[in-house]
């Protein structure tokens, strides 16, 4: 078990290094140079802006400076903003999205797998009926059409919540929703397929014929087993959830990372997009391995599997 | 002791021919594809989602020269004139019609999805068949290589490469698209089509076809593949919404094709705009095709992994 816990260890710090090095190079190949929307600028000053950036040293030199800053946690300059660092747009954007999606992660976490389990429960009746088709819709509208129909309707049309904007525990109930829906889904209709598998199981005829209430044959025996491939789809959800803040940010004006995010991206401000491309990869990466770590220590089966392959 | 066996003559009568064919099978045997269709027409919800795809497939060729105006006319005289008899989904704000535009949004957001789905199955299919038919040594080679590139985040690589080849404000070609797609996408599908290869290769017929002198090659294409193809077929059902939900993501923040064409995404993108100033049709009408195109691709892949489980099969 430890050798894996190392070897999964390793494998991060391989991913992330290949993150950073492919981000790197991706970067420094974009045709043209950062500073072309100011092209009027005199020579010296542009200059100054390549050396300030590090741009007039060569490729390699600037990948490894680039590489020893980050181990040290510093991400860099921003290209357009002169006030602020990379580090501090991240400080102050991230806190905002990681309650987002902390939020929304909770909402599909207590509706998901629990709307799964019921729809297995009563299988082709109404209640199965009703749950797939809130999982259908869930899969199959976008996030961002998601938002845009809460905006119009709970927010335009009736007023009961901000339309956008950022403070307030109100401001947070919408986009959160928006973002919950699609992996509410995804876990519900997992979680489905899962529990009908573990009800046929010989287990649970046992369990039932001991004589113990249904409640118990559930709660104990039905959803702990049903529960584990939901739990091994948590660090793709995060990871879409994280993603999905970009475009939940976008119309509902929050000043999250995501925004910053596609800020930089029309900004064509390269130091910011590679920073915080980075910084989501660590921590995508960093989730995708708790989930492991997590996973291996909830099913004891998976010590034999992961072992003998 | 012994006993005299009693010959009588109603031993030796005709037997009664009637039940002699009861082992004969009656009923045409069906084969495997047919059997699985059969069962997918069972399936209502598969069904429609079928039959909104041909629809969608159908209008998204012929859908732009229906009404007469071409998706990139401007008309100025008609700026944001909601859906009427003359424009069926109204105009946008430089007056171009929404409904010709509508479906060349459809047309490109079905191309990329399909292509990129493609793409995929190329690419998966090759690697994960070469990584389960290689050593051991190989196989965990090429397998780490691939979780490496599966878990750096998706859509933030195409995001990322969209900025890459596309100059500023731009917008990204259909091509980069596709590629930034692909570059991530294949992983799933390899991943899938190895586990299968894996436990195919142990398969009786597999091993019968080894001793027999067939080469790897071989046992790779004529049992092991046409044996993966129901999960793969599940899987690029699946594939496809998800770069069709990509692309429309990545138009919705800007990123997308750049006008006048136009796919669902972009043109939502386009419509949010529209919302705000009291014209929320322009963004109702591509939200609901992309939802359509969504949901159609899910249901049909739901039904047909129904279709394809020989658990189902009765």
């Amino acid at each position: 078990m430890k050798r894996y816990l190392l070897k999964r260890l390793a494998m991060s710090i391989v991913t992330l290094w290949a993150v950073i090095t492919i981000t790197f190079i991706l970067m420094h190949s974009v045709p043209g140079n950062p500073f072309a929307a100011e092209s009027k600028m005199p020579k010296v000053v542009y200059e100054n802006l390549q050396k300030k950036y590090g741009l007039d040293k060569p490729l390699t030199e600037q990948y490894f400076i680039y590489l020893g800053n980050l181990l040290k946690g510093d991400l860099g300059d921003s290209m357009k903003s002169r006030v602020e660092t990379v580090n501090d747009m991240i400080e102050r954007g991230f806190p905002v999205s990681a309650r987002l999606g902390v939020q929304a992660l909770l909402i599909a976490i207590c509706f998901g797998p629990a709307l799964g389990a019921f729809a297995a429960l009563y299988q082709n009746k109404l209640p199965d009926y009703i749950s797939m088709i809130i999982a259908i819709i869930g899969i199959s509208v976008p996030s961002f059409i998601m938002g845009t129909v809460l905006i119009q309707f709970v927010a335009r049309n009736v007023d009961w919540l901000p339309i956008g904007g950022w403070g307030e525990f109100k401001h947070t109930i919408l986009p959160s929703f928006a973002m919950a829906l699609m992996p509410m889904a995804t876990m519900a209709r997992l979680m489905r397929s899962s529990m009908l598998e573990v009800l046929g199981q010989d287990y649970i005829k046992t369990a039932k014929s001991k004589g113990i209430t249904r409640a118990a044959v559930i709660l104990k025996h039905a959803v702990r087993n049903a529960i584990l491939p939901v739990i091994s789809v948590l660090g793709t959800t995060i990871s879409n959830l994280l993603v999905g803040s970009f475009v939940i940010e976008k119309i509902f004006g929050i000043p999250g990372l995501g925004m910053f995010f596609v800020k930089s991206i029309n900004n064509r401000d390269y130091t910011l997009i590679m920073g915080t491309t980075i910084f989501y990869a660590a921590i995508l990466i960093t989730m995708l391995l708790l989930v492991d770590i997590a996973y291996m220590f909830i099913d004891p089966r998976i010590k034999l599997t992961k072992e003998g392959r | 002791m012994k006993t005299e066996i009693q010959l009588t003559k109603d031993m030796f009568e005709k037997a009664d021919l009637s039940n002699r064919d009861a082992d004969k099978i009656r009923r045409p045997s069906i084969k495997y594809w047919p059997d699985v269709w059969r069962r997918l027409k069972q399936n209502k919800l598969a069904m429609i989602g079928l039959i909104i795809i041909i629809a969608m497939l159908i209008m998204s060729i012929i859908g732009t020269n229906i009404n007469g105006f071409e998706y990139y006319e401007q008309d100025y005289s008609k700026i944001n004139v909601h859906p009427n008899s003359e424009h069926w989904f109204g105009t946008d704000e430089l007056g171009r019609d929404l409904f010709s535009r509508t479906w060349l949004g459809a047309r490109y957001s079905l191309i990329i999805g399909v292509l990129a789905a493609a793409i995929d199955f190329i690419i998966g299919v090759l690697y994960g068949g070469i990584a389960g038919m290689a050593t051991r040594k190989v196989d965990a080679i090429m397998m780490r290589i691939a979780e490496v590139i599966y878990s750096v985040p998706y859509l933030l690589v195409v995001i990322l490469l969209s900025v890459v080849f596309s100059s500023a404000g731009a917008g990204t070609s259909m091509f980069v698209m596709i590629l930034a797609m692909s570059l991530t996408g294949w992983v799933p599908m390899a991943i899938l089509v190895r586990g299968q290869v894996l436990q195919l290769k142990e398969a009786e017929y597999s091993l019968a076809a080894e001793s027999l002198g067939a080469t790897k090659g071989w046992i790779l294409k004529k049992h092991i593949i046409p044996n993966t193809l129901g999960p793969i077929l599940v899987n690029i059902t699946l594939t496809i919404p998800r770069a069709i939900f990509s692309e429309a993501t990545l138009g919705f923040l800007g990123l997308g094709l750049q006008p006048p064409k136009s796919s669902l995404g972009t043109l939502a993108n386009e419509g949010l705009a529209g919302m705000t100033v009291g014209n929320s049709y322009q963004i109702v009408i591509p939200a609901l095709f992309i939802s359509l195109i969504m949901f159609a691709f899910n249901v049909l892949g739901d039904g047909l992994r129904d279709a394809l489980d020989p658990r189902l099969r009765k």
